[in-house]
């Protein structure tokens, strides 16, 4: 059975998703005719460092996303394991809104919630961009099942270790430090790199929002080279084709490190 | 499959000839030649490795042969022409990790393979499961589930559901080597049974006084050969190949 | 319904400010009450699509044929590396542009609507997990376990229906629930393409009142039920199918 596992296979998909790319521009080529105007493919080629700019700024924004909700749910997770109930019972709460709402809601939540400046101690005021807005909505999500994720791997980690420790006069938080942490880490790391895969495919969703990002200067640029139909699917194809050669690859690496922590040790 | 024209009950019912079996290049069966007769119990013991395990599922078709003949009551099992369905109503086979189907009841494990493979009439199939769960002392776990069961009463229905198919020949797979030791007399007592009924049995096994006691001839396997055959008296008490002495005197 | 709890937020949106005009006002009730529905409808399409493509999917990859397990391979990588966004936009605005239109009789309509091209785009998402699960619980039934059914003469097919299939849910349906439940959240990206589900039709009633915070609290609410929901019918089903003494 396991000889038709999908990992073997690695080379082919992206051939075939380049493949079909080609059959689908060729197909949109061939709807041109002969007409004057420039084809759909010329005018994608000429539009592609716009598009691959708002790239830049989907690539920003998952990094930053990450960032935030690797601190934050590390911190939630920590919380919903301590053995206060004022501290546990909210970073449950908390974790269980994020991890059942679409990100679509957290998105628009955000969005709508936060006021679009504030005013600082010292009288200025200072306007959240957009995009930053988005970071934070893409972030909450991640934070809550990164949470959760620390949650279990703490869970996961025999009793004799947290004995072992106390034995040693280690407190609580040196144990979680120094004992717990570093074997939970390893474990992590697949879901965490999961995670971030899948964080960086919602990124266009803040196009939604108005932020110019890939998909958002995707149907900029289809806009402004005159919303012709035959644009819609190389555009499109192409905007996947970004995101697939980016993705990819970190997909089969977490594919392989899960594959090497089941097999190994 | 109805036994072959030229068959008849005083030829063997079981018969290997020069059979060679390879696992990519590593060759697991060197020509092993054995027959059974009708009613006879056998027992194949020998180091682990040796191939008995293999050797034993050639004979029901489950393990392809690389060369030569496996006959049973006269029909070639590795024929491309066999009609695999005839074959494994005739031999039965139980497992080590007895291998019940963990989605079905006790009952229904063993009513199972009658009632789909052979059609047959419900009500008559579930008297004989009933029957053979009481004979092998299963009496009130129909309607258990297998997990629910200890090892020993799992192996017990395992028989009881090779026993439904009413089969000429039943092999035994290291059938108590994953038993708990408690557990392992009660199935050698319905194995037991199963012999005195006059059930041709051919068993592969470690229990080396069972083997004695049950059979009516012993063959030893050492690296895909048959070293030594005899009753086993003569096999235990006198052995004559340096192998089987070396064996014998380990696990005796 | 709405008569007996109106009054309540009339006085509760004159009293505090707090403006839940779905339970006072009868068109944003209605258009609530909609929403819910074409939500339900749609999650329901998604889920029967998704699992539809498992397990033909799964079969598929068991093929003898290499071009089709290669197929059933990029079609996984494709939809779980691109973003799904972007798939439904392709979906609904790429394929949508080159379907034949329907003649109405004087006007013509897609053949295939946005609640349709929803259906189908995030159904094959969907599937594309789905795939992967049902995968990996056919190959958690032990090659033993189906070796005994061959030696008692089962045929292929009979041991596929009878020992593999059986096995096989009840091994991924843990894996199948995150899945449905993600599924449910995902059918949110159909606000994109303007189906009128319960994310697409609060957002109407907020712009129309401006009551956003009420409204997303609604949405909120929404979401934290219909996934309660789902995760408690998937649990009774697990217990419903779970084997005494196995697994324990």
């Amino acid at each position: 059975m396991t000889a038709y596992s999908v990992t073997r296979l690695t080379w082919r998909a992206p051939a075939l998703a380049a493949g079909l790319c080609v059959a689908a521009t060729a197909a949109a080529m061939a709807q041109q005719g002969g007409e004057a105007r420039p084809s759909a493919v010329a005018t994608l080629v000429i539009w592609m460092p716009f598009i691959l700019e708002g790239f830049v700024l989907n690539l920003v924004m998952s990094v930053l996303a990450m960032a935030i909700a690797t601190v934050t749910g590390v911190i939630l997770g920590f919380m919903q394991i301590s053995p206060s109930r004022i501290v546990r019972v909210p970073a449950k709460l908390i974790t269980h809104l994020f991890r059942n709402s679409p990100w679509l809601v957290i998105l628009f939540a955000i969005m709508f919630l936060i006021p679009f400046q504030i005013r600082l101690p010292g009288g200025d005021t200072v306007m959240i961009p957009d995009w930053v807005k988005a970071t934070i909505g893409f972030a909450l999500p991640v934070m809550a099942n990164i949470s959760e994720i620390l949650r279990g791997a703490v869970a996961s980690i025999p009793s004799g270790q947290w004995e072992s420790a106390e034995s040693l006069a280690f407190t609580r938080i040196q144990t979680l430090r120094y004992v717990i942490l570093p074997q939970c880490i390893r474990r992590m790391m697949p879901p965490w790199m999961n995670w971030y895969a899948l964080l960086t495919l919602m990124t266009p969703m803040a196009a939604i929002l108005g932020v110019n990002e890939a998909l958002g200067n995707t149907q900029a640029a289809m806009e402004a080279a005159g919303a012709r139909p035959e644009l819609l699917i190389p555009f499109y194809l192409f905007l996947m084709t970004i995101f697939f050669v980016f993705i990819y690859p970190i997909s089969l690496y977490t594919r392989r490190l899960e594959r090497r922590f089941a097999t190994g040790s | 499959m109805t036994p072959s024209e030229n068959w008849t009950p005083d030829q063997p019912i079981v018969a290997l000839r020069d059979v060679h079996k390879s696992f990519g290049t590593f060759e697991v069966l060197k020509g092993i030649d054995l027959t059974v007769m009708k009613g006879e119990v056998v027992c194949i013991i020998g180091p682990s490795g040796s191939g008995k395990s293999t050797l034993i599922r050639t004979i029901n078709g489950l393990t392809p042969v690389t060369r030569g003949s496996v006959q049973v009551e006269g029909q070639e099992v590795h024929d491309g022409n066999l009609d695999k369905l005839a074959l494994r109503r005739k031999v039965g086979i139980v497992f080590q990790q007895y291998n019940l189907f963990p989605h079905r009841t006790v009952l229904q494990n063993v009513m199972m393979a009658p009632l789909l493979v052979l059609r047959e009439n419900r009500k008559e199939v579930e008297a004989r499961a009933r029957e053979l769960l009481a004979k092998v002392q299963l009496h009130g776990k129909e309607n258990a589930y297998p997990a629910e069961l200890s090892g020993g009463q799992q192996q017990r229905v395992a028989i009881a559901r090779s026993l439904c198919m009413r089969p000429d020949v039943m092999l035994f797979d290291e059938v108590t080597a994953a038993l708990d030791p408690e557990t392992v007399g009660e199935v050698l007592l319905t194995i037991k049974q199963l012999a005195a009924d006059g059930m041709t049995c051919i068993l592969v096994t470690h229990e080396m006084g069972f083997a004695r006691e049950i059979s009516d001839r012993v063959y030893f396997t050492d690296a895909g050969r048959i070293c030594e055959s005899g009753p086993p008296a003569s096999l235990f008490d006198n052995p004559q190949d340096p192998r089987t002495q070396e064996f014998l005197s380990k696990v005796l | 319904m709405l008569d007996l709890i109106a009054p309540y937020f009339e006085r509760l949106y004159d009293t505090t400010g707090l403006n839940f005009s779905p339970f006072y006002d009868s068109y944003d009730w209605s258009r609530l009450l909609e929403g819910m529905l074409v939500s339900v409808k749609l999650i329901a399409a998604i889920v029967a699509v998704s699992l539809v493509i498992g397990v033909i999917g799964a079969g598929a990859q068991t093929s003898r044929l290499r071009p089709v397990r290669w197929c059933v391979a990029a079609y996984i990588e494709i939809f779980r590396n691109t973003p799904p966004i972007v798939q439904l936009l392709f979906f609904y605005f790429g394929l949508g542009a080159i379907t034949p239109q329907v003649d109405m009789g004087g006007w013509y309509e897609p053949m295939i609507g946005s609640f349709g091209w929803a259906v189908i785009a995030i159904g094959i998402f969907g599937g594309s997990y789905n795939v992967e699960i049902f995968r990996s619980g056919v190959e958690a039934v032990p090659t033993a376990t189906t070796e005994a059914a061959e030696s008692l003469g089962f045929s292929n097919f009979k041991i596929f229906v009878y020992i593999t299939l059986p096995l096989a849910f009840r091994f991924c349906l843990p894996a199948l629930t995150n899945n449905i439940v993600s599924l449910a959240k995902t059918a949110s990206l159909a606000y994109v393409i303007a189906v009128p589900e319960i994310t697409y039709s609060l957002s109407g009633i907020w712009s129309d009142n401006v009551n956003v915070p009420e409204m997303m609290l609604l949405l909120f609410t929404y979401y934290i039920v219909l996934v309660a929901i789902i995760a408690k019918a998937m649990a009774l089903l697990e217990r419903k199918l779970a084997l005494p003494g196995y697994g324990q």
